[in-house]
């Protein structure tokens, strides 16, 4: 369980990390902010929360590893590296820049913290899996993360991927599934809670954007045995910036200067806002 | 030749199930279900370290290369078309993402016979020479499939290992020793070179014997590593016989005769015919049928042999 001041922290840390995400793609002028925005949350609960890792020591053999499956979301986790020390948030503005190792999608031989490049829909879980089976011969106690999206839970090699995780029984693997379009439910096909579940495995659905919510569903995935975990998280795309929540459009738009304005604005009012020692409830 | 001859896809887990004991990271992923269990000796062997991913060799890709980011060595065994169909797994997963992944793709060309160009890799060196950092490397008998296992046991990087479902005549000596991107000579000529690959290696030595009764000296030339080529040998190759003949059990366009050819306009550019299967589906027949029709066999090579000499003159 997260202690107040952890809570505190990561409630805070959440603006500057929109900030510094948004900031970035506005300053590329391309980029996805909507499904950036909603994954920020999730992203900084793995890695100031829950993952045993060391920026300083980006290759530690025992580190805890995650891949971002999702991975036009990088500059979520760019942000989220820089604030925990794996590189100098100074690099953050060289996003999409040629020569930086910040590439478009996240690219693991350019720049240490990143796992494993991606971008191509669909391909994380099975990296993830092969991470979490390598952790099993070894005997060691790593845990595997990968955070998915929405959009990319129709292709259909993740549902190959889903399908071997159980068989496996890979329960130092766990799942995080930014649920910010509900695109499938929408077209009337069964919740993606059930499919998962049907796959055999654990099911925690929880919202998120809530840190304590989200520590608390990592906390289970890490106690539970033999069986992998999906954390099925209830997001909002381009969540904390008025005019982007759930607007169309800022899938992959990046904002002007005046809109990066208003949104950091806004930002800042509402970080402002916060009462230490904290309510559930985020941005 | 003497030794009884082997699939190189069999030379494969021979080579595996041998390296495997001084080779702890190294694993073996396989796509086929059960009831064809390949590689069958590693599997015996090292059952904890073989696993049967079923038919799902999208993901299997994936798992490989998060294997191989965990330090594990994993040969991913899978028929070559079907990986050529999970071209862009091999793409972001294996080579962007900088995985020492080896891929072995079996059932190479009109070999496989009768199961039709369904189940014929015709179209895997063209995509897999395209993508940065990968090796692409075929041997032509069991003795170069040893060399090549071993030496990928190390190497650092992405790789495909293209292997063959038919038996194939040994083209080596005993105590052949295994050289990265080095081409062998196996017979030495002046009128023209024969560039072979895998399959079509030993019908190049035996359509060399046969050109050799008209009169004609044919260099055969091994290329065993198509991705980095030998440039130098074929350079000198075509600076000395002025006539190169490309022979592979592929698709004529984007295979072993698209990589000598470009190695040869950048560096000594000659008479290039590229012979293989002529931008067609292959088709159903027993594999020696097939290689007749596609004139894939020694007395085929040879009679393509005359044809790029004759229209020389």
């Amino acid at each position: 369980m997260l202690d107040n001041a952890t809570l505190d922290t990561l409630r805070r840390r959440a603006f500057d990390l929109r900030i510094d995400s948004l900031s970035a793609i506005a300053a590329a002028e391309s980029g996805h902010p909507g499904g950036t925005l909603s994954a920020i949350d999730l992203l900084q609960t793995l890695y100031f929360a829950e993952m045993n890792h060391r920026p300083k020591e980006p290759h530690w053999p025992e580190r805890d590893r995650f891949v971002l499956s999702k991975g036009h979301a990088v500059p979520a986790l760019y942000a989220v590296l820089a604030h925990a020390g794996y590189f100098s948030v100074d690099l953050l503005p060289s996003l999409r820049r040629l020569g930086s190792p910040l590439q478009g999608h996240p690219a693991n031989f350019l720049l240490p913290g990143i796992e494993a490049s991606t971008g191509s829909p669909g391909q994380g879980l099975s990296i993830a899996i092969g991470m979490a089976l390598a952790a099993k011969l070894d005997g060691s106690p790593v845990r595997v993360y990968t955070l998915i999206g929405d959009g990319e839970s129709a292709e259909g090699q993740l549902w190959e991927a889903a399908r071997s995780a159980p068989r496996l029984a890979l329960d130092n693997l766990c799942v995080v599934l930014d649920h910010n379009e509900r695109s499938q439910e929408a077209l009337g096909e069964a919740p993606l809670a059930d499919r998962w579940r049907a796959f055999d495995f654990q099911v925690l659905a929880i919202d998120g954007h809530d840190h304590l919510q989200i520590a608390g569903a990592l906390t289970a995935a890490r106690a539970t045995k033999g069986q992998p975990t999906v954390v099925v998280a209830e997001t909002v795309k381009g969540r904390g910036v008025s005019f982007m929540e759930n607007a169309a459009g800022w899938h992959d738009l990046a904002p002007s200067r005046e809109q990066l304005a208003q949104a950091v604005a806004e930002l800042r009012a509402a970080q402002a806002q916060l009462a230490p020692s904290a309510k559930p409830g985020a941005p | 030749m003497g030794a009884p001859p082997l699939s190189t896809r069999d030379a494969f887990d021979d080579a595996v199930a041998r390296l495997g004991a001084s080779h702890p990271e190294l694993l073996v992923l396989d796509a086929e279900p059960s009831s064809s269990p390949r590689p069958s000796k590693f599997a015996r062997q090292f059952p904890e370290r073989c696993f049967r991913m079923g038919i799902a060799e999208a993901n299997m890709l994936g798992v490989a290369a998060g294997l191989s980011l965990s330090g594990k060595v994993p040969f991913v065994c899978a028929s070559a078309c079907f990986v050529a169909g999970r071209f862009d797994q091999v793409r972001m997963s294996v080579c962007y993402s900088a995985t020492n992944a080896r891929i072995v793709g079996d059932h190479a060309g009109v070999g496989v016979g009768e199961d039709g160009y369904a189940r014929m890799g015709l179209e895997d060196v063209a995509l897999m020479r395209a993508l940065p950092t990968m090796a692409v490397l075929q041997p032509a008998d069991d003795l170069e499939t040893a060399g090549a296992v071993e030496f990928l046991c190390t190497h650092r990087g992405p790789a495909y290992l293209r292997t063959t479902r038919q038996r194939l005549e040994r083209v080596n000596a005993e105590g052949y020793r295994f050289a990265f991107g080095k081409g062998v000579t196996l017979a030495d000529g002046k009128d023209l070179t024969i560039v072979a690959s895998g399959g079509t290696t030993a019908g190049a030595v035996r359509a060399a014997e046969l050109l050799a009764k008209d009169g004609i000296s044919a260099r055969v030339i091994n290329i065993h590593t198509i991705k980095p080529i030998d440039v130098e040998l074929l350079a000198r190759a075509a600076r000395e016989t002025g006539r190169i003949l490309t022979v592979e059990d592929h698709q004529i366009t984007g295979g072993l005769g698209g990589a000598v050819c470009e190695a040869l306009a950048d560096r000594e550019p000659v008479r290039v015919r590229r012979h293989g299967v002529p931008d067609v589906f292959g088709e159903s027949g027993p594999p020696a049928a097939l290689y007749r029709h596609y004139r894939l066999d020694a007395t085929g090579i040879a009679s393509v042999a005359h044809e790029l000499l004759d229209r020389g003159r």
